[in-house]
């Protein structure tokens, strides 16, 4: 593996809150402080000129179907999505078929991992058997396994005794207990936000409160046990308050934010375009501005994208019928650049902070950094290019992004996983 | 101006214009729904398929009817014997329908969206004829239809829609034809069915009927289903009729010369007493027969017909004169 020598990039590292142009330099798969002579000779110059390199993103929520449901997507498929989004660490939700309750799922999908993948891909395990909420699932052999967290997904645990036993057992092992906020009895039948737009367009209802109760459920019982228990994308605005007021007792509590909840809302759905149909739904433009304010403020800790790939004819049905879920591997950066850097005046690395180091932490990781000696996972982008995202002709096995066709601004240039060229100038680098 | 929408999926995309150009049509065709020889060529060598997908009586026979006599020829499917229920696709059926050289889709869903959805696939004109509970332009245009006939002109007219608004495509299709006409819309109901979300569509909620029925000159009433009360949505039909049935003393506080509608199915003793629902107030089998001019204009119109010219006359109705 050559060493590389990115020169002359806008090098952004929030955790070492480095921020200039200069040069970086890889070696063994490590980034260093500089190269010998002769290693800079045969090192291999990748041009920064007008780019911002920064540590590999991190997304700690994506749904790469494998084992299963490999029609969607493969670990193979998603991992390349995932390099070209300029990530190199990657979170799977358990919710494949069979789900992964139990250590044999998980060194399978391991396998799978060192055969397929491009990217670091870390598997979670579930709370409960079979995803049923009924009985705790062999969390421990599931942390020896590799989870690096556990979660039901989209089967959020109803029992609110269950859950707290749970959380008490996973901290045991200092296991983070992801959540999908949701009280499954206020949403029956539910396809979008339950509001204005519900009322005109006629579809069932997915009111904020159902997903408040159980983010307030999950702060009691953060307190209650003082176990740590992370939100995934949180929707509501009452929530993000919920949250801001638990973090400032001190709660151990955490949130993520996507990038299509800070940058979409429910007035997307007059069409009855599937490709907007998601869970937890699309809300108000109240509640798009308080995720915003969620994450300038520390109260929601990360970015991360809920990539949920369908096939075009599992989502090419009537809105009712049609899967919950969008890509957004291949989208994340410049979404939230031009929601978050664009129009909400966040400061550069701070965002990258959001998808970089912030969430490697969140999972006990020690990537998200450029520092001397550091897993050489880096990400090379170009915050003004702007360019035409075509689904169809995208990494990943399945189409159905909401961004599909329109022109974005902000392009990932190079992902380096490793020390390792994994995609550049829109190719992958297949070893 | 011309006609030139080849699908009627809701009446919130219609102008004023349109909605008139389609009364104006159905006066037309209801004139010839007196003759002795009631068919009309108009659409002789046309193929309609009827593709109702939920269960239908009224709508189905009328649009049936409508098409019939304007001389097409029909094709009726349920949801029981299409292929839908063998797992085959919207997509897939409409496309078969259309390979088979259909001329006009109708179609009754249970799903919001689904004709809006179908007329992006298909290359012929899609009629809704019930969406989930998204709306019924159909119903929607032959109601206003026949408030015109009663009353004239709606504008500032007082119309009581009362019921399950919040599960009702009558309702929506109702709203928005009443409020382009420039009729006052007050729905009434339990507080669970008529949530506050409606008033973004400019109408007045209430669960007051007793000032909501004061002076109005139309009420609408709504069937309540037995499942809305299995849901938890309100406590029981009794209540429901205690709190907001129509009976004789309540139907007092309309105007005099005030009208009942209803879509139905009645439920008898539920939402209405079973004599008002027969009474001389009622024109609720008049709404029914309007129903077939009504459809005989859409399809006329979105076969390529050209609507009839709108006089300010149709503004004038039988109270006003």
């Amino acid at each position: 593996m050559p060493s590389l020598w990115i020169k002359r990039a806008r090098i952004i590292d929030p955790a070492t809150k480095r921020d200039g142009v200069g040069d970086l330099y890889v070696r063994d798969g490590r980034i260093v402080d500089s190269l010998p002579a002769a290693a800079r000779k045969r090192a291999k110059v990748i041009d920064g000129e007008g780019l911002v390199a920064c540590p590999g993103l991190v997304d700690v929520h994506v749904h790469f179907r494998e084992p299963g449901q490999t029609h969607k997507e493969t670990i193979g498929t998603g991992s390349r999505a995932a390099a070209a989004g300029g990530f190199t660490t990657v979170v799977c939700m358990p919710n494949t078929s069979p789900v992964a309750d139990n250590a044999g799922t998980i060194q399978l999908i391991k396998d799978v991992v060192a055969r397929d993948a491009v990217v670091r891909v870390l598997p979670t395990g579930c709370i409960t058997v079979g995803m049923k909420g009924q009985a705790l699932a062999p969390i421990g052999s599931l942390r020896r396994a590799g989870v690096v967290a556990i979660t039901d997904d989209g089967d959020c645990v109803q029992s609110n005794d269950l859950m707290r036993r749970a959380v008490e057992y996973a901290r045991m092992f200092d296991l983070p207990v992801m959540d999908h906020c949701q009280d499954h009895s206020m949403t029956q039948g539910a396809v979008m936000n339950e509001g204005v737009m519900s009322t005109r367009l006629g579809l069932r209802g997915w009111p904020n409160a159902a997903e408040d109760l159980i983010v307030a459920r999950n702060v009691i019982l953060s307190e209650y046990t003082g176990a740590h228990i992370h939100c995934q994308h949180i929707s509501s605005k009452f929530s993000v308050d919920v949250i801001r007021r638990a973090k400032q007792r001190g709660a151990r509590i955490s949130a993520e934010a996507t990038p299509h909840h800070i940058a979409l809302t429910d007035e997307s759905l007059a069409t009855y375009d599937t490709n907007f149909k998601m869970n937890p739904p699309l809300r108000t433009e109240a509640d798009r501005l308080a995720l915003i304010e969620g994450l300038r403020d520390g109260t929601l800790d990360i970015i991360a994208t809920d990539h949920a790939p369908h096939t075009d004819y599992e989502k090419d049905k009537e809105f009712d019928y049609a899967p919950n879920g969008i890509l957004g591997l291949e989208t994340a950066l410049p979404v939230t650049l031009d929601v978050l850097v664009r129009r909400s005046r966040f400061k550069l690395p701070y965002v990258i902070d959001l998808m970089t180091r912030r969430p490697a932490q969140l999972i006990k990781l020690p990537g998200g950094t450029l520092a001397d000696g550091a897993d050489a996972d880096i990400c090379l982008f170009d915050p003004d290019e702007t360019w035409r995202y075509d689904a169809k002709a995208g990494f990943s096995k399945s189409s159905n992004s909401p961004w599909s066709g329109q022109t974005l601004r902000g392009r990932v240039k190079t992902t380096i996983v490793g020390g390792r060229i994994v995609f550049d100038q829109g190719r992958i680098i297949e070893r | 101006m011309p006609w030139t929408r080849r699908h009627l999926l809701t009446l919130e995309e219609l102008s004023l214009e349109e909605i008139e150009q389609i009364h104006a049509t159905a006066v037309a065709f209801k004139r010839t729904l007196s003759r002795s020889v009631r068919k009309v060529p108009a659409l002789r060598g046309k193929t309609i398929v009827n593709l109702f997908l939920e269960p239908s009586t009224r709508t189905r026979m009328a649009f049936d009817m409508a098409a019939k006599r304007l001389s097409a020829d029909v094709i009726s499917l349920d949801g029981a014997s299409s292929s839908t229920t063998k797992g085959e696709t919207l997509r897939d059926t409409a496309e078969n329908i259309e390979a088979l050289q259909a001329d006009m889709i109708v179609i009754r869903h249970a799903a919001a969206g689904s004709p809006l959805y179908l007329s992006r696939i298909l290359g012929i004109p899609v009629i809704n004829a019930g969406d989930g509970a998204h709306e019924h332009p159909t119903q929607g245009l032959l109601d206003t239809f026949t408030m015109r006939e009663h009353l004239g002109s709606l504008r500032n007219r007082k119309v009581v829609i009362l019921g399950d608004i919040l599960f009702s495509r009558v309702a929506r299709s109702n709203i928005h034809a009443l409020t382009k006409m420039g009729a006052a819309v007050t729905l009434v109901g339990p507080s669970t069915l008529v949530p506050d979300w409606f008033t973004a569509m400019g109408v007045k909620v209430s669960h007051d009927l007793k000032s909501a029925l004061a002076d109005a000159e139309v009420v609408m009433l709504l069937r309540i289903q037995h499942e809305r009360q299995a849901a938890g949505l309100f406590p029981s039909l009794g209540e429901y009729t205690s709190m907001f049935g129509l009976n004789k003393t309540r139907a007092s506080w309309l105007n005099p010369k005030a009208i009942i509608m209803h879509p139905g199915p009645i439920n008898r003793g539920v939402e209405i007493d079973s004599e008002l629902a027969d009474g001389d107030r009622s024109v609720i089998l008049e709404q029914v027969t309007n129903g077939i001019a009504v459809r005989m204009a859409v399809l006329y119109l979105c076969a390529g017909g050209q609507p009839e010219a709108v006089t300010a006359q149709g503004d004038e109705g039988a109270r006003s004169s």
